[in-house]
């Protein structure tokens, strides 16, 4: 295997030289395609969003190097991006990968849009028939490590902007905000962002007022709320179970006569004041009302950098998942390139054993159905057994650096055909019939075509299991 | 056999245990499942263990004190899994999970108590009045846990740290819960304080309300009536209401350790 991957992201390079690199989607099947027959390519996906573009292949040399793609396909001077640009090359390629789809590499680490792109350029990808064998399987791989990831640590859990923490506050309060009603006191940029999370939570009926009462009316029409005259907020504030405040104030608007006010008219039900005004809209003295609580601007940013932090600790958590998949990933990878020899030797062993049964069975006679079942067994058991120590000796060989010599050993002692250098033995379809043409393939015997590896095995060691014991 | 029961049932409960206390440590949010399912396995090998020992009796009273804590024990795991089935939240579970462990442990393997061998409990009056006072304590139980969790989730949101806890349910949730629990237990309470006179009437006359066990059981009541009323009139929530259900609960503890001082509620004979 040899993989390559180079690119830009976000912490590398400026939005000047990314924008430069990215490719819009509608021209990005046709990169994937020029990628793959760029000399030495024989996989090949790109990755272009708006914080990074990557590509990846599978290529035939470990020399090659991507930036000649880069300079043919932008027609531009690589040198300008050498500042920029990473490369990374087998492991690091492979765990580079796994960080970008567990969202580890992102801007906001966690956010999870970053593995909807790398699916999207997947299937670009496979569109294109640039996937075959391995990078295929290292994607799928990373979309398995994502999933892992997000399923035992806790990374994309927490709210990370003052917005969501609000609604992930709101919703600690009074669990599902179907039904709630919002009301924003001045009519910002920021309450408006918070209302239109805490509406995307499922919160109804929009209440606005601002002292200027036309900008309330705009702002209600937005939401198809109702806007309130400033003089009577007094009187209206109580109906709201969310009250967002950001008006220009220099004095607390609620206090905690107010306060009490609305609780004695709601019958104590709660009410959450989201404070996003400085100086502050809120008394904080509410807060120590039963029934109230009070965040405010410093309140949520505290909520947002404590749950930072915990997803960077769940990064280091998600960094070990990744690293254990890693090793499991390279070594699924070695037992590829000796499978297709352990098939052969079983398909090898079984045309012996059947014709050496065909030959025999006339001079049998007519056998029972336990006496024909017997003979089965029989041989079938000393053919588990023969094959028993090459097979292991194989496995074990590619745990190591010496698959190779091992594997031409067995081929040599068994006198199996010869070996099938390039193996893309995986679906059939997948092969593109332009590969198989190329000056590239021709060299080598046409690949022959076998299922997945992994699936050829079971059977075998369950045949083992079932003879041992006899 | 009911006892063997009994002692499956514990150990499927133990994994409770061990979920409050991992939950404490902020790393049972993986285990919640298995302990519910664990829960209700418990729940079903608990009930064979209750059913078993009603045959073998032939009455359906408790007869031993280990019985009764069975029971008890019982109705209060089965009062959590409705609430769990109706509200998906297993915080409770923090609290009931090792009272639920304790009450069938005390009754699968502390001392055998002697059997109580008042003719009193022979008679179909009496299971009606123990019944539907354990059902109204398990009820009361599951309201207090509420309250604690109410109280916990409360000053968690007011003082604004939220820590790394695990997540409790929304405040209003358990509000809710608290409150349907104490809606349920009332009528159970009442109608088994009505059973416990008649037969008190009975057999002791009317001195029976002497008895201090029969005094803090009243009392109980009030306080629960007291509850329901300042609820719905005076708007009475949050931290007031989970402070009173939490004393009435206490109330009720006492009441049930007072069978100590009870004339009536000794059942040993004389």
């Amino acid at each position: 295997m040899t993989f390559v991957l180079i690119g830009v992201n976000h912490k590398s390079a400026p939005v000047e030289v990314r924008e430069r690199l990215a490719i819009p989607e509608s021209r990005l099947a046709e990169a994937i395609a020029r990628l793959v027959q760029f000399p030495g390519v024989e996989e090949g996906m790109i990755l272009s969003t708006c914080n990074r573009v990557e590509l990846i292949a599978k290529v035939s040399s470990d020399t090659l190097d991507l930036r000649g793609f880069l300079r043919e396909y932008f027609e531009t001077d690589t040198d300008l991006l050498a500042d920029h640009l990473y490369e990374y090359r087998e492991q690091d390629a492979m765990r580079h990968i796994f960080r970008v789809a567990a969202s580890l590499d992102s801007m906001i680490v966690g956010e999870p849009q970053v593995l909807g792109q790398v699916k999207a350029a997947y299937a670009v990808a496979c569109g294109v028939g640039a996937l075959h064998s391995q990078l295929h399987a290292l994607i799928s791989r990373a979309f398995a490590v994502a999933k892992r990831v997000r399923t035992e640590t806790a990374i994309g859990s927490s709210a990370v902007s003052v917005a969501s923490a609000a609604v992930d506050l709101a919703t600690q309060i009074f669990g599902s905000l179907s039904g709630k009603h919002v009301y924003l006191v001045g009519a910002g940029k920021m309450s408006e962002l918070a209302a239109r999370h805490l509406i995307a939570g499922g919160a109804e009926a929009i209440f606005v007022a601002n002292r200027t009462h036309a900008r309330a009316v705009t702002l209600a029409e937005k939401f198809q709320g109702t806007a309130i005259r400033f003089e009577e907020l007094y009187e209206t504030a109580d109906r709201a179970d969310i009250v967002i405040t950001s008006t220009g104030s220099p004095h607390a608007i609620f206090r905690r006569e107010h306060g009490e006010k609305f609780l004695h008219r709601r019958k104590n039900r709660p009410m959450f004041f989201i404070d996003i005004a400085v100086p502050r809209d809120v008394d904080p003295g509410m807060n120590k009302l039963d029934g109230i609580f009070v965040y405010d601007i410093d309140d949520l940013q505290a909520v947002v950098s404590a749950n930072v932090a915990n997803r960077e600790r769940e990064a280091a958590r998600a960094h070990e998942i990744i690293e254990t998949e890693l090793q499991r990933f390279l070594a699924r990878l070695q037992t590829q390139e000796v499978t297709p020899t352990i098939i052969s030797l079983q398909e090898h062993l079984e045309t012996i054993r059947q014709a050496e049964l065909d030959r025999v069975r006339g001079r049998l006679g007519k056998l029972t159905a336990e006496q024909e079942s017997a003979i089965e067994a029989l041989t079938r058991g000393i053919m588990n057994k023969v094959l028993h120590t090459p097979v292991t000796a194989l496995k074990n060989a590619a745990r190591e650096a010496e698959a190779n010599t091992v594997v031409d050993h067995v081929r040599r002692i068994f006198n199996l055909n010869p070996r099938n250098l390039n193996p893309k033995h995986s679906n059939p379809k997948n092969l593109d019939p332009k590969d198989l043409n190329s000056k590239d393939t021709n060299t080598r015997p046409i690949p022959i075509s076998r299922p997945r590896s992994e699936k050829q095995e079971e059977p075998a060691r369950e045949e083992e299991k079932k003879v041992t014991p006899s | 056999m009911p006892l063997l029961w009994l002692r499956v049932a514990l150990v499927f409960y133990s994994l409770g245990l061990v979920y409050a206390l991992l939950a404490l440590a902020r790393k049972a949010e993986s285990l919640a499942r298995v302990t519910m399912s664990a829960f209700w396995l418990g729940l079903i090998f608990h009930f064979v263990s209750l059913a078993e020992l009603t045959l073998e009796q032939g009455h359906l009273t408790p007869s031993t004190q280990n019985h009764a804590e069975s029971l008890l024990a019982f109705l209060v795991a089965a009062f959590f899994l409705a609430f769990w089935i109706k509200y998906k939240t297993v915080s409770p579970g923090i609290f009931v999970f090792p009272v639920v462990f304790v009450l069938t442990l005390l009754a699968a393997v502390g001392q055998q108590s002697p059997e109580f061998t008042s003719p009193l409990l022979r008679r179909g009056w009496i299971f009606v009045h123990v019944t539907l006072i354990f059902l109204g304590y398990a009820a009361l139980f599951l309201s207090f846990v509420a309250s604690m969790l109410y109280l916990w989730q409360e000053r968690r949101l007011k003082s604004k740290n939220m820590g790394k806890w695990l997540r409790l349910p929304p405040l209003q949730v358990i509000d809710e819960i608290g409150y349907r629990a104490l809606l349920l237990g009332f009528p159970f309470i009442t109608l088994g304080l009505i059973a416990g006179s008649i037969v008190a009437q009975e057999q002791f006359g009317a001195g029976f309300f002497r008895d201090p066990k029969i005094a803090l059981s009243i009392m109980v009541w009030v306080i629960y009536m007291v509850l329901l009323f300042t609820r719905w009139n005076a708007g009475w929530r949050g931290r007031k209401a989970a402070f009173l259900s939490t004393f009435a609960f206490v109330a009720a503890v006492g009441t049930w350790a007072a069978n100590y001082l009870s004339g009536t509620h000794r059942f040993l004979g004389p």
